[in-house]
């Protein structure tokens, strides 16, 4: 029918970092015993390996994100996102998981800058140990006073996650907190 | 302000990333029990100055409840363990034995 | 008088002056001068008036401990009160206004409180504003109001301009202090490896040690200082930074710190403060020492000083405190300060040595240089109000009988220092008393401890009681070799001279700031206050927002003398975050404005706000309370919104419904506990009211469940009961029933969710074309997948209203495009939107119990007439157990029933239905109360319903409902379905 759309509907600011509407991605949480050896399946489906404890794996337009023991966030295109999640209940057929489309439910914010611009405003809304953060690893925390997650593209990209709900306020604390003229100097 | 580990995700986070879920190893009492216990598991919940097993759960990170036992007084924390247990595990009771013996020996 | 010396000043900068105003004046200092140096430079002693008595008071210190200096600064938004003038910075164009004066600094009518002395002491509000009784209300509070506090508050319509922002940080050691020791402790960290942060409040390096002298090594202070800097600077792991306080010390390594990052360029962008957040394993407290006051009679006097602040002012600003400046001390450190004015060409015209035998090295060197010392001396008395003008010189010994008067302008005193140990003892750590110098110190056997249970905080230097340079580097782990001047030992003195009467004792001040006197304290200990914390709360002693930096040990050792008990015995008061003030906008951070607190906004915010919704908070949603139209009141708007709904055909954004995926083997078991119904036998295609209880047996939520596949069920929630209840299902499944196969997913935020309400509902989605919604293909509490507009879409046939009803959801991507086609679909039909209110209406005129309206937590679905969704055949569901306890199935209980009141106006939100006969205290007994209550327009009334004892018995009965005004309301009790008893609406 009519073109989907975000929650930001293409928003960006401009500060010491760069913060953006991340645009439609598709995402299927997937849960199930990630230990198990029937997960191969499901890895073969989305192409990517099952990430390790609190590691995103990313491949092209695919990432897959550690959300817990027992818990996957598969991000895939939004189109695609319905087929994976009935790919993936047909791939584990008679074994215990569930595989949703939640595509919508979150929205994706991506921050672009230097490194040190980029782990001093994540540093600034987040009680994590910006220095320790490195590529590949995923923190699922607490941003201002709302859940987030959040991982490195690569050195001068980080994409970050919530629910869809509270986007604008995300949005508008990442603005706040990148806004010229407090930077604090502490990566460099 | 705490600092506690998750056992699933294994993040040190301060105590605004969890949300507290009161003592831990409740035995339940259902349909069919005596008022005794029933009114116990329901209301007589411990709240020790000392010694404590809690539920904690990891709201703003995997979303997983967990045990952890912790000193209410001094807030030493003995250990976090995943809340799949009826009981604290050998090692926490022994790292607990062994804080209460020094104290003891102070 | 003091006044700017031609040369020196090692912070401030003379090519740059800056022009500032105090008190109406106009007034020059430089860069790197503070308000209180430039102050004095301005011949400005006297700089505002005490809290109690509206005595002159004049800056005391140089630093953070000041207790006096206290002004208001800025104007208009920017206006601030107590703000210190010894850590505020000059900059060009600084405003600043003294605080406590009327009409004017100079002359303080206030002052006359001075002569009622005798009735302001300890504990005077106690006393002396008890009797008559009456003049409490008229005569004291008001007098009280009128003269308490300090500064001005800012105006409340005036919004803080500034901006304010947290940081967090992390790291294995952090060094609060950048001193001597500091830096030393900091080196001895970086080479270990440690990942170290330094903060130092001031914006200098070095702490006192430029000030103090001596050299390590060979090299001075302040070589050595740059040097260690500049080896701390080349390390990665090793971050410091100046301006930033360390405000307190929390548990598990917690720590707040206090930044000022603009103060002196208001209007700069970028924040004004920053509060660092920082969690650190360990902590080194290299915080200094504090020089105390000496307690004699005009201590107080503007000019009396702080002996290391003198010679702070004339090494750091080139500013003299006076031209004839005696020195007053019972150690040898302000030798040092005689010394320094000595050699600004300043006169010294004695230095009163209260020590019998005088001091060591450094008394031979101010003897050497020609300057007057006489030991066993004391002050007997300062002359002088507004401004010293001498003092009269007595034995210490002795009672002040007067041996000598000295005329000068100032007074440099030093009663020996106290460790500042506020970082080791805001987490617990304890202090012993170390007898020989003084002093309260750390006791490094009882340290904070830690979650490993190990201490986490260290003092080192003189925050560790190692006052000289030497003791300094090697408590902070330095093998250096270093030159200063042997010091004799300090002799306590509290009280000055020794065997001082009351009337000087009542002239001798402890806290500067909150006007206690050593004869205050004194009498609370003859009044019987043994303990110090109660001694400290009944004089106020420590309680001015100085928190007695100055005063505490001086008070406690009187309070000991007075007592007759040794020092440690009576003990020190607590020690409580924030160390000095910090700001409260650097304590809300970014949060204020747009993003105070976070608001949830479904797809259709934006089209709710263009439509001129009246908003609702729901949670932490924001929801449409109705829609008025241009003349329409509130209420007008949400009677034609009903009448839309039970006419045509209204829509509603339920989006905010919780909805959770409930799937796996176990799922139909795991739901059976949670819900009071039975949901393992609910058909695929089907769905079914339920409600959840907690243990206690109390209704805690409700919702529609449709049973997606033979694994799968939708659970719907309240609006801002998703997370509860799903972190509720989370904890059983994870604490309890681990052993059942069930996965959760909120699935909430996914789903846009449209309520289609009305008689021409149907033909609404027949018009959007797509899946067949006819009552065959779709009836009553079933729901079909299918597209709808071409929209691939989830129907619900729920209703909350009574009427024929559909609820669809669609992925929110589409969820806006997805309304737009509805509203044009429904047009035709008179399709309108209706907000929280007309639900509300609408639902209550059916009769359907809304969750936190007809229930509050002690409400159990029985009271409300649910047993028909309550299972009879279930051996347990959660809260069972609960209902079954005497109390629960007492038939009196308060039960629900319609209200229909015999006038038909609308009964009070919340009004009790009072019974016969009154309680123990004297109240109407009740028998039930109002839990919603509304005008229906679609029977032309008011409606209401509530719980009241055994209210379905009593069908008929006429109740009574007493108003605010004082007159009743008459009700009679009936069914609470007012609207299409038999449901033939909804099911059409």
């Amino acid at each position: 029918m009519r073109d989907a759309v975000t929650a930001l509907h293409g928003a960006t600011f401009i500060g010491r970092v760069t913060v953006a509407d991340g645009g439609l991605r598709g995402m299927v949480t997937l849960r199930g015993d990630l230990a198990a050896p029937a997960m191969a399946a499901a890895a073969q489906v989305i192409g990517l390996t099952i990430p390790a404890q609190r590691r995103v794996v990313m491949a092209d337009d695919r990432a897959a994100i550690w959300m817990s023991p027992d818990e996957v966030l598969i991000l895939v295109p939004h189109a695609q996102a319905e087929a994976t999640a009935a790919a993936l209940t047909q791939a584990l057929t008679g074994i215990h998981h569930l595989a949703v489309n939640v595509s919508d439910a979150r929205a994706v914010l991506r921050l672009t800058g230097s490194e040190a611009a980029l782990r001093e405003t994540l540093a600034k809304l987040a009680p994590v140990d910006m220095d320790l953060f490195g590529m590949g690893e995923v923190r699922r925390t607490r941003l201002g006073q709302v859940a987030c997650a959040f991982w490195m593209v690569d050195s001068s990209t980080v994409e970050l996650i919530c629910f869809r709900s509270v986007a604008r306020y995300v949005f508008d604390l990442l603005a706040v907190t990148a806004s010229d003229g407090g930077a604090v100097g502490h990566f460099g | 302000m705490l600092i506690l580990t998750c056992p699933y995700c294994g993040v040190a986070g301060e105590e605004t990333e969890f949300h507290a879920g009161g003592e831990a190893h409740l035995k339940r009492f259902g349909p069919g029990s005596s008022d005794d216990d029933f009114d116990a598991y329901m209301f007589a919940r411990k709240n020790p100055k000392g010694v404590h097993f809690e539920r904690w759960r990891h709201v703003f990170g995997c979303g997983k409840w967990f045990h952890a036992a912790r000193d209410t007084a001094t807030l030493q924390v003995f250990g976090t363990y995943p809340a799949q247990v009826s009981g604290p595990p050998q090692d926490i009771l022994d790292r607990i034995a062994a804080a209460t013996s020094a104290h003891a020996a102070k | 008088m003091s006044t700017r010396l031609a040369t020196g000043g090692s912070r401030i900068d003379r090519s740059k002056p800056r022009r500032f105003t105090f008190d109406g004046a106009g007034l020059r200092g430089f860069a790197g001068d503070t308000l209180a140096s430039a102050l004095l430079a301005n011949n400005r002693m006297l700089v505002g008036r005490s809290f109690k008595y509206h005595r002159p008071r004049g800056i005391v210190a140089a630093g953070v401990e000041e207790p006096n200096a206290l002004v208001n600064l800025g104007t208009g938004a920017r206006h601030e009160p107590n703000q210190r003038a010894t850590t505020t910075a000059l900059f060009e164009g600084l405003t600043a206004t003294p605080q406590n004066v009327w009409p004017s600094l100079d002359h303080d009518i206030g002052a006359v409180n001075g002569l009622f002395a005798p009735f302001l002491t300890a504990g005077f509000y106690y006393k002396m504003f008890l009797y008559p009784r009456a003049f409490w209300k008229h005569v004291y509070e008001p007098f009280i109001r009128q003269s308490a506090g300090l500064g001005r508050a800012p105006a409340p319509e005036d919004a803080d301009p500034d901006t304010y922002e947290h940081f967090h940080a992390f790291c294995d050691v952090l060094v609060a202090g950048g001193g001597v020791a500091g830096l030393q402790a900091a080196r001895v960290a970086a080479r270990a490896g440690q990942r170290v942060l330094v903060l130092e409040q001031t914006s200098h390096w070095g702490g006192r040690a430029p000030v103090d002298g001596g050299t390590i090594d060979g090299q001075t202070t302040e070589a050595w200082t740059a040097a260690t800097l500049a080896e701390l600077a080349a390390l990665p792991n090793v971050r410091f930074r100046t301006q930033v306080m360390v405000a307190g010390v929390y548990d598990h390594g917690y720590v707040l710190a206090h930044e000022t990052v603009a103060d002196d360029r208001p209007g700069a962008k970028g924040p004004r403060h920053r509060l660092w957040r920082i969690r650190a394993t360990r902590i080194i407290s290299a915080t200094g020492a504090i020089e105390r006051p000496l307690s004699f009679a005009g201590n107080d006097v503007p000019g009396v000083m702080l002996a290391s602040a003198v010679r702070d002012y004339i090494a750091h600003y080139a500013v003299s405190p006076g031209d004839r400046v005696v020195i007053v001390t019972n150690n040898d450190d302000a030798y040092r300060t005689a010394l320094a004015v000595h050699r600004a060409g300043l006169t010294v015209p004695v230095i009163l040595d209260a020590r019998p035998a005088g001091g060591g090295a450094l008394m031979a060197e101010a003897r050497a240089a020609g300057l007057r010392v006489e030991t066993g001396r004391a002050i007997a008395k300062v002359l002088g109000t507004k401004r010293v003008t001498g003092v009269a010189v007595c034995a210490q010994a002795g009672e002040g009988a007067v041996l000598d008067t000295i005329p000068c302008d100032a007074v440099a005193m030093s009663g020996g220092w106290s460790p500042v140990v506020h970082l080791w003892s805001h987490c617990g750590g304890k202090l012993i008393w170390d007898a020989d110098r003084a002093m309260f110190r750390p006791d490094a056997a009882r340290p904070p401890t830690d979650h490993t249970g190990a201490g986490f905080v260290t003092c080192t230097g003189a925050a560790n009681g190692a006052l000289t340079l030497a003791e300094v580097l090697a408590d902070a782990g330095a093998t250096g070799q270093v030159d200063a001047p042997l010091e004799a030992a300090l002799a306590p003195v509290w009280m000055m001279p020794q065997g001082a009467g009351p009337k000087l004792r009542a002239k001798a001040w402890l806290d500067f700031q909150n006007d206690v006197k050593v004869s205050d304290v004194q009498q609370a200990a003859q009044e019987g206050y043994q303990s110090v914390e109660h001694a400290k709360r009944y004089t106020t002693l420590g309680m001015a927002t100085d928190q007695g930096k100055l005063s505490n040990i001086n008070g406690l050792a009187i309070l000991s003398d007075a007592l007759g008990q040794p020092i440690p015995q009576t003990g020190t008061t607590t020690f409580r975050p924030p160390y000095a003030p910090i700001s409260m906008g650097a304590i809300g951070g970014a949060a204020r404005g747009d993003v105070f607190q976070p608001i949830r906004r479904t797809c259709l915010y934006d089209w709710h706000e263009a439509a001129g919704a009246h908003w609702e908070p729901v949670g932490q949603w924001r929801r449409p309370y109705c829609y008025p139209r241009a003349g329409e009141t509130h209420q007008d708007a949400v009677r034609r919104e009903i009448t839309t709904v039970r006419s045509a055909v209204g829509l509603l954004d339920a989006s905010t419904l919780g909805k959770l995926i409930v799937k796996g083997p176990d799922a139909g078991r795991f739901l059976d506990l949670i819900y009071t119904n039975m949901m393992s036998t609910l058909a695929v295609g089907r769905c079914r009211y339920g409600l959840m209880c907690n243990e206690n047996g109390f209704l805690s939520d409700d919702g529609v469940v449709a049973r997606m596949s033979d694994d799968t069920f939708l659970c719907h929630t309240t609006t801002g009961g998703a997370d509860r209840i799903h972190a509720h299902l989370e904890e059983w499944l994870q604490t309890e029933w681990w052993d059942l196969q069930v996965y959760v997913a909120n699935v909430t935020e996914h789903w846009a969710q449209f309520a289609v309400v009305g008689p021409k509902a149907r033909q609404v989605l027949e018009k959007l074309g797509g899946l067949d919604v006819s009552k065959s293909a779709l009836p009553f509490m079933n729901w079909a997948e299918g597209t709808l507009g071409g929209v691939t879409a989830r129907v619900f046939r729920i209703s909350f209203s009574g009427e024929l009803s559909y609820e669809i959801a669609v992925p929110v991507s589409l969820g806006r495009a997805f309304w737009d086609a509805l509203l044009a679909a429904g047009a035709e039909y008179g399709a309108a939107p209706y907000g929280t209110e007309a639900l509300h209406v609408l639902r209550a005129e059916k009769g359907f119990i809304m969750i936190g309206d007809e229930t509050d937590g002690t409400v159990i679905p029985q009271d409300l007439g649910l047993d028909w969704a309550i299972s009879k055949k279930k051996p347990d569901y959660i809260g069972k157990r609960g209902q079954e306890r005497l109390r629960m199935v007492d038939p009196d209980r308060w039960k629900l029933v319609g209200l229909e009141t015999l006038d038909g106006s609308v009964i009070p939100d919340g009004a009790y239905a009072v019974a016969d006969g009154r309680n123990a205290n004297g109240q109407r007994n009740t028998q039930g109360r109002v839990t919603s209550t509304y005008f229906s327009p679609t029977l032309g009334r008011g409606i209401a319903m509530g719980l009241v004892r055994r209210g379905p018995d009593r069908m008929g009965e006429v109740i009574e409902f007493p108003k605010l005004d004082g007159s009743s309301v008459k009700a009679r009790i009936v069914s609470p379905v007012f609207y299409d008893p038999n449901g033939e609406k909804q099911d059409a």
